[in-house]
């Protein structure tokens, strides 16, 4: 007789099927329906990629999207250059002052909600007059994409062991020739999985972009969210397809980037 | 590591979140209790009104009549973020506890697939929700299939609005309480068998407790995040049901009383800096307990 | 002889709040020797080392290499090199690149480095290996790519950091042979640290034993077995038995102690400075059993039998006092002696050491 699995629970192994087929159903919905030939989006009347065209040659939409990876370049490039020099110091720094307090400050962003944020350099800006649009959204995208951008650099300088650090001074490698040849190429993965995390949430930021829209400063998620707010269209959905393609593209580098990490540590 | 990197390498980071993050919620108290300006904005002078205005409308002769509709928000906001975050949960733990129970290469498969969505802008996870339950949508349009009678209104209902929020946030309830669910011992599992006890006592007795610091991290991780959100309740739940998040953006958008939405904000805050406080003191008596 | 010193370690301490990692060392370590550090974990044997290679700093006392003084001379800049337990190789790197490392950084030309990196890849026999990256190698082999790296800039002095501990049994006996060929055909003193008291007696020159921080006698490995100058390090280094007595006679080098077998024992003390209680050390394989029993030659009874293959320990009860002993199996088919046997052990007065409290 089979020994019944004590670990097993009846009912999971559906469950879970369940769910993940809900996790994918909306996205699903979305790309299925931006291949849809009618105008209304829940009739289904053929296969067209002619939406797509539409989205292409939209030049509001090029415009915001060129807006959204101009602010997530920068920001990201900023936010993870913060984020390296905290790391290292709070990981590498012995007997240091104000770690805990540094450590939460860094990831203020990541504890309190968005919007109250948004508020906040909304009014701040408006106080000190800074009406540069662009200036604006990058600032406070440089502020909230900093602590994701942390978190995967710390973990890797906190997983590699510090006898490297110690055998390249010891092989006569002054401190920052020690930092360039060993330490850095080794939390390379670390510091691109953070710059890839950082850049989607530039990227797919709402709330703050939002709030901040002015003039000349429309990313793309608020540009979809005016489109929404018009109604569904087929263009939309291909739009929406062609912003989850995306997404999962970068998702996926980040993955094999972390398996391959974690094979090689 | 020469002192003067210690010291300079934390000044942009420092420098970073205290001129986008520290001043300017100090600036947004201030503007809570600061007088509305005639036409939008605000003006420097003390005034509790934005506060008294949660509570209370002026009558018409400047009596103070109590008025439950900023309170029902307020409360709609913490129910709703209570309910996604308890969906979440329940969800979360069986899917997690199966997820760990697969070969390491499905794990990381699986967990991949968890995280996936995420990536994906929120805008549009929240607008595929809308395709599916709007008017003359799938939902409906599947419902008449199977024969149901010819109805609406999937769309601007809690249901929708709870449905988009335990969408958008789960997988931050599933990673940590598939974490501390992971590190489980299956001998542990197994020596509760051994000592005479069923499955349901394992799940009990071992799993549960064991699994209690991931799924306070993920209930927390959730109802943050839930209380502050923005866009479910204006896709969603089509302004009819405000949460606070919404009522802070109008009230620097359309409605242009900026105390006033500064005082929702503290109001959020502080609820938020409560809810992570009480897991800082529920962990340290874990901490205590399990020493 | 006078032989100048590597290293001279001067009156050395090192705290960590409110622990004491080292306490006052003082001692010197000479050129071309291959010298051991040897001590329980928790002894300091590891954080003097990394002074030594100048990952720590002495809390108080200071360091000399050759005469010249390093206690706050960045690690980068001292002529000492290090093979880590773990190796420490830089994964990101080939084998060659992971030995020309450390003489880049010491301005070597190209060609010189070339040259130096294949002399250093011969010497440990992994020529064809190169272009390898760490992870492709077996434990043996990034040991020895690890002494490679370490030796290919001709340190003062090599320190190595329990560099055995992570290989298997039957390799770690022929990197002994390997470690100490390679520190004799070098001339390099050797600086090494291990727990491991067989890998100190095999391998060195002088050890150093150390315990709670302190030097606890410092000596070649027969003085160390032979003639430990305190408690501690009879019992840290082999197995012996402890007997407390009194001191009834001292006469120079030799004392006469009285203990619980009875009969009174002259022979070498160590550190007494008059009559009084001390402790009588006697290691098991000196005390014969049955025919081999000599000298001081005592009747008891087998309390317990260990057979381990090549011996076999017995525990014999003497009056209140218990010795344990080991007797070689010298013949295959050879009689053991029964649990409750009367028997007789004996051993030679010489053999036991007096040692104070």
């Amino acid at each position: 007789m089979k020994q019944p699995n004590i670990r097993a629970y009846p009912g999971l192994r559906p469950l879970s099927i369940l769910f993940f087929l809900w996790l994918y159903l909306p996205i699903a919905v979305v790309v299925v329906y931006s291949f849809n030939d009618n105008r209304l989006v829940s009739v289904w009347t053929g296969f067209s990629t002619k939406w797509y065209a539409a989205a292409l040659a939209n030049e509001a939409l090029m415009s915001a999207l060129e807006i959204s990876v101009m602010v997530a370049v920068i920001a990201t490039l900023c936010a993870t250059l913060i984020a390296l020099l905290a790391a290292i110091v709070l990981t590498r720094a012995t007997d240091l002052r104000f770690r805990r307090v540094s450590e939460t400050v860094v990831n203020l962003p990541l504890l309190l909600p968005e919007i109250v944020l948004a508020v906040a350099v909304l009014i701040l800006f408006s106080q000190i007059g800074l009406t540069n649009g662009l200036l604006k959204l990058v600032l406070a995208h440089t502020a909230f994409c900093t602590p994701f951008a942390f978190l995967p650099i710390r973990a890797r300088l906190q997983g590699m062991s510090l006898d490297f650090e110690e055998a390249a001074r010891d092989l006569y490698a002054a401190p920052f020739t020690a930092f360039r040849l060993v330490t850095l190429p080794m939390i390379l993965p670390g510091v691109f999985a953070g710059a890839m995390t950082a850049f989607v949430m530039s990227m797919d930021d709402f709330i703050t972009s939002n709030l901040l829209n002015s003039g000349g400063a429309t990313t793309l998620p608020v540009y979809i969210f005016s489109l929404i707010r018009q109604g569904t269209t087929p263009e939309l959905n291909a739009i929406s397809t062609l912003l989850i393609a995306a997404s999962l593209l970068l998702a996926t580098l980040v993955l094999i980037l972390n398996v391959r990490a974690m094979r090689r540590g | 590591m020469s002192k003067a990197f210690r010291f300079w390498g934390l000044v942009p980071a420092w420098a970073l979140m205290i001129l986008t993050l520290i001043v300017p919620i100090l600036i947004v108290a201030g503007v809570s209790v600061a007088e509305r300006g005639a036409y939008g904005g605000f003006n420097w002078a003390f005034d509790l009104s934005s506060y008294r205005q949660i509570l209370y409308t002026v009558g018409w002769t400047d009596e103070l009549e109590f008025d439950p509709k900023y309170v029902l928000i307020i409360g709609r906001t913490l129910l709703f973020a209570g309910g996604a975050t308890l969906i979440s949960l329940l969800l979360a733990l069986p899917v997690a506890y199966y997820i760990s129970q697969q070969s390491s290469r499905l794990k990381t498969i699986l967990l991949y697939l968890v995280t996936l969505p995420f990536w994906v802008s929120m805008i549009v996870r929240v607008y595929a929700w809308l395709i599916i339950l709007g008017n003359d949508g799938l939902l409906e349009r599947i419902y008449r299939i199977f024969g149901g009678a010819d109805i609406s209104g999937f769309l601007f209902t809690p249901g929708a609005m709870i449905t988009g929020m335990v969408y958008s946030y789960i997988p931050l309830m599933i990673l940590p309480v598939y974490a501390s669910v992971e590190k489980i011992d299956p001998a542990l599992i197994e020596a509760s068998h051994d000592l005479y006890g069923g499955r349901w006592t394992a799940l009990k007795r071992v799993i549960l407790p064991l699994a209690a610091p991931g799924l306070t991290a993920g209930s927390i991780l959730v109802f943050v995040p839930c209380l502050g959100t923005v866009l479910e309740p204006m896709l969603l739940g089509g302004g009819k049901q405000l949460m606070m998040g919404t009522l802070i953006q109008t009230q620097f958008g359309g409605a242009r009383n900026w105390p006033f939405g500064a005082a929702i904000a503290m109001v959020l805050l502080i609820l938020v800096v409560l809810t992570l406080l009480l897991n800082a003191r529920r962990a340290g008596r874990q901490m205590e307990a399990t020493l | 002889m006078s032989r100048s010193s590597a290293i001279e370690v001067v009156n050395v301490s090192k705290n960590f709040g409110d622990y004491t990692a080292l306490d006052h060392v003082d001692f010197k370590i000479f050129q071309n020797e291959f010298f051991t550090l040897l001590g329980p974990s928790g002894c300091g044997k590891t954080t003097l080392l990394r002074m030594i290679a100048g990952f720590e700093t002495p809390s108080s006392g200071t360091l000399l290499l050759n005469g010249q003084e390093i206690a706050q001379m960045p690690a980068h800049k001292r002529r000492v090199n290090t093979v880590f337990q773990n190796y420490a190789l830089f994964p990101h790197m080939t084998l060659s690149q992971n030995i020309a490392f450390g003489l880049k950084n010491l301005g070597w030309d190209k060609a010189r480095i070339t040259a130096r990196v294949g002399q250093m890849l011969e010497m440990v026999h992994m020529e064809q290996f190169a272009q390898r990256k760490p992870d492709q190698l077996s434990g043996g082999q990034r040991q020895r790519i690890a002494l490679a790296r370490a030796l290919a800039a001709e340190p003062e002095v090599l320190l190595l950091d329990e560099p055995l501990s992570a290989l298997d049994l039957k390799l770690r006996q022929a990197m002994r042979d390997e470690l100490r060929a390679l520190q004799r055909d070098t001339g390099i003193t050797f600086v090494f640290v291990t727990h491991d008291q067989e890998e100190a007696l095999d391998m060195s020159d002088r050890i150093a034993v150390m315990g709670k921080g302190r030097v606890q006698q410092i000596g070649s490995p027969k003085e160390i077995y032979e003639d430990p100058t305190n408690r501690f390090v009879a019992d840290f280094i082999g197995d012996t038995n402890f007997l407390e007595g009194e001191v009834i006679l001292l006469d120079g080098a030799k004392a006469t102690i009285r203990t619980a077998l009875g009969a009174e024992i002259t022979t070498t003390h160590q550190g007494l400075t008059g009559p009084g209680p001390a402790t009588m050390s006697i290691r098991p394989e000196k005390i014969g059993v049955g025919d081999q029993a000599e000298g001081v030659v005592l009747t008891g009874t087998v309390r317990a039998r260990n057979y381990m293959g090549g011996f076999t320990h017995y525990t014999v009860q003497i009056g209140e006092q218990t010795l344990r002993l080991s007797r070689r199996n010298a013949h295959s088919h050879q009689d053991s002696l029964e649990i409750g046997a009367a028997v007789q052990v004996g051993f030679r007065e010489s053999d036991a050491r007096v040692l104070g409290q």
